[in-house]
């Protein structure tokens, strides 16, 4: 012993060999996973397993420990998780089609099953996203077109939930949440015309837009005309024979007026009978 | 004394003559005559002394024979613990501890101390500060359905920021991802609800505060320890492809109020007129009322005079003659009527 403790090479190993096996023994389970303590591949307990409504520093987190070198953990992640959809492609009833996308929300809450059937988080995001497709090709293609567009309204998402929940839960897995991201109106054919819709539906709009104007337009003009009428008549009807020799005054004056070099003169013929030359001819 | 570098005595003046041991550079005893291998086996000799002075191993031995490595070990460690374990934690932060992984306390604003670190750790997350996710990034398009079956193109920001740092570091795998996500399907089921008129009018306001309190809602009930500050929309516009007829119908819009106006300058105008006309021929018939005969005359010899003296006058005499009008004649001098006057004079 003496002679081990003063090679400072053999104190070095055994230093380096114990810290290793301490190493080994002990586990610092963070808050964020939980563990399946496998001992030569079969499981044996959980670690910092998943419950509901136990604040964070009540949990199972901590240090641990273990049979060195026979006792392996598996960590698995103890938050939400997600699990991101293609596009999917959905034919409401009424035959039309819209592209969805979607996520899911879930736990592992039994990292002994999630183990046993899935082995990782991977692998149960992996499982889980075909079903989500489908069950969201299911549940919204038994729906009219224009319901898929709010599918929150209805029941649509507590079913989509319930039946990936079912799945889920042979993973070891607890869906969270389930949302619709995106429903859009596939490329192509189908965006044109809904394009071509929202012009057409403008284009009616401006023309009415546009037909009302002209329309107003011609009423106000009309009122107008209706009381430059009325003011006139109210007027002038006072004496309609002086109304006669006064307007035909004012319109000579306006009709007869020459002169100016732009302008060519009016050249008059009279007869000596002419009224205005009653006086000229002295009679 | 023996001085740390151990080198035994005669330490002080070495300004002498150079011959000691103490300048390894100098010539030796010698005088510069010598040669250089003279030099260098003063040289060897200079390290067997300085070998046989205690220059074993990297790190020399402190006063009394021992190692300086148990002094520099500890030194590290003292240094590691107190910058491990002394935290400031600034006004907008907070500090969350972890004992071995298990969750332990959360720090406010101040001086703090924990246990070093592979014991305690602490992670300081900016809770006040607001943090912004721009969807969509860049200035792509971003089209949602709204609930009339049309299509808009939105782009908005969400401000968030962390409110219980320790659910948002232990809850959620990846805590921004999920925010940018609920917020698009916030966002999608809130503008379903809408038309497409509302969406890029009057109804913003209300779509951002539907998708905010679904928004919070969602997360408190991931647990995600976030708070939404607020959705602004930034946009939302009819999309590219249709835009133009979007435009056209402002356009028309600025037409028609174009025919309202031109009417009601018509009508002003007409009105106007009207009124000028009929109180002129008010005026002028007060006066024609008190002496018809007169004022009547009076008028037709005004107007007369006033249209007669602008223009060539020709009296006819027509009984038993037949006038000829030189029409032609007539248009020739109104064509040319300067020198038509020169002649005449």
């Amino acid at each position: 012993m003496g002679r081990i403790m003063q090679n400072p090479v053999a104190l070095g190993i055994i230093v380096i060999a114990l810290l290793f096996t301490l190493l080994n023994t002990l586990i610092i389970v963070p808050e964020t996973r939980q563990g399946v303590v496998v001992r030569f591949g079969e499981p044996v307990r959980i670690i910092n397993r998943y419950q509901t409504d136990v604040p964070f520093g009540k949990t199972g987190a901590g240090l641990l420990w273990k049979i060195p070198f026979i006792e392996q953990v598996v960590w698995i992640d103890k938050r939400i998780r997600d699990v991101e959809m293609e596009q999917q492609q959905v034919l409401s009833t009424d035959q039309l089609r819209l592209q969805v996308d979607a996520f899911a929300r879930f736990r592992i809450t039994d990292p002994l099953r999630m183990y046993i059937a899935a082995g990782s988080e991977e692998r149960v995001s992996d499982e889980l996203r075909p079903i989500l497709g489908s069950a969201l090709r299911n549940e919204l293609g038994k729906r009219p077109f224009a319901a898929l567009l709010s599918p929150e309204r209805g029941q649509v998402m507590d079913n989509i939930q319930a039946g990936l929940n079912r799945v889920a839960r042979q993973y070891g897995a607890e869906i969270v949440d389930v949302r619709i991201k995106r429903a859009d109106l596939p490329d192509g054919t189908p965006l044109d015309s809904a394009y071509q819709r929202m012009r057409t539906a403008r284009d009616q709009e401006a023309r009415t837009i546009r037909a009302q104007g002209a329309k107003q337009a011609q009423i106000i003009r009309a009122e107008a005309d209706a009381s430059a009428a009325r003011t006139y008549a109210e007027s002038f009807g006072k004496d309609a024979d002086f109304y006669d020799f006064y307007r035909a005054m004012k319109s000579y004056e306006t009709t007869f007026q020459g002169g100016g070099p732009d302008d060519p003169q009016s050249s008059f013929v009279l007869s000596p009978d002419n009224e205005y030359l009653r006086q000229f001819r002295g009679n | 004394m023996a001085g740390p570098w151990g080198n035994n005595g005669n330490n002080g003046d070495d300004g002498g003559s150079g011959g000691g041991p103490r300048n390894p550079w100098g010539n030796p005893p010698g005088g510069p005559s010598g040669g250089g291998r003279r030099g260098a086996s003063s040289l060897e000799e200079l390290f067997k002394k300085g070998t046989g002075g205690g220059f074993r191993g990297g790190i020399p031995k402190r006063p009394g024979g021992r190692s300086w490595w148990p002094l520099v070990a500890i030194g590290f460690i003292v240094l590691w613990v107190l910058l491990t374990s002394i935290h400031r934690v600034s006004p907008q932060e907070r500090g969350v501890v972890t004992l071995l992984g298990s969750y332990s306390r959360t720090l406010q604003p101040g001086l703090h101390f924990s246990l070093p670190t592979p014991l305690e750790q602490v992670t300081k997350l900016d809770v006040e500060e607001i943090r912004t996710i721009d969807i969509p990034e860049g200035e792509s398009e971003k089209l949602i359905l709204t609930g009339d079956q049309n299509i808009v193109d939105l782009a908005y920001s969400v401000r968030w920021n962390i409110k219980a740092p320790e659910l948002f570091l232990f809850q959620i795998a990846d805590p921004e991802e999920t925010i940018k996500e609920v917020a698009e399907a916030a966002m999608r089921a809130a503008v379903a609800n809408f038309t497409l008129d509302d969406t890029i009018g009057s109804e913003r306001s209300e779509i951002e505060q539907t998708v905010e309190r679904n928004m919070q809602q969602l997360l408190d009930g991931y647990g995600a320890g976030v708070v939404i500050r607020g959705i602004a929309i930034k946009k939302a516009d009819p999309p590219a492809a249709v835009n133009d007829a979007f435009k056209e119908v402002s356009a028309a819009q600025q037409t028609a109020q174009t025919y309202l106006n031109e009417a009601r300058a018509y009508a002003q105008q007409l009105t106007a007129q009207a009124q000028g006309e009929s109180a002129a021929f008010d005026k002028v018939y007060e006066e024609y009322r008190l002496a018809p005969r007169v004022t009547r005359q009076r008028m037709y010899y005004e107007t007369m005079e006033r249209v007669l003296s602008k223009v060539d006058k020709t009296i006819v005499e027509p009984r038993g003659v037949t006038p000829y009008l030189a029409l032609p004649e007539i248009k020739k001098r109104a064509q040319q009527p300067p020198i038509t006057t020169v002649e005449g004079q």
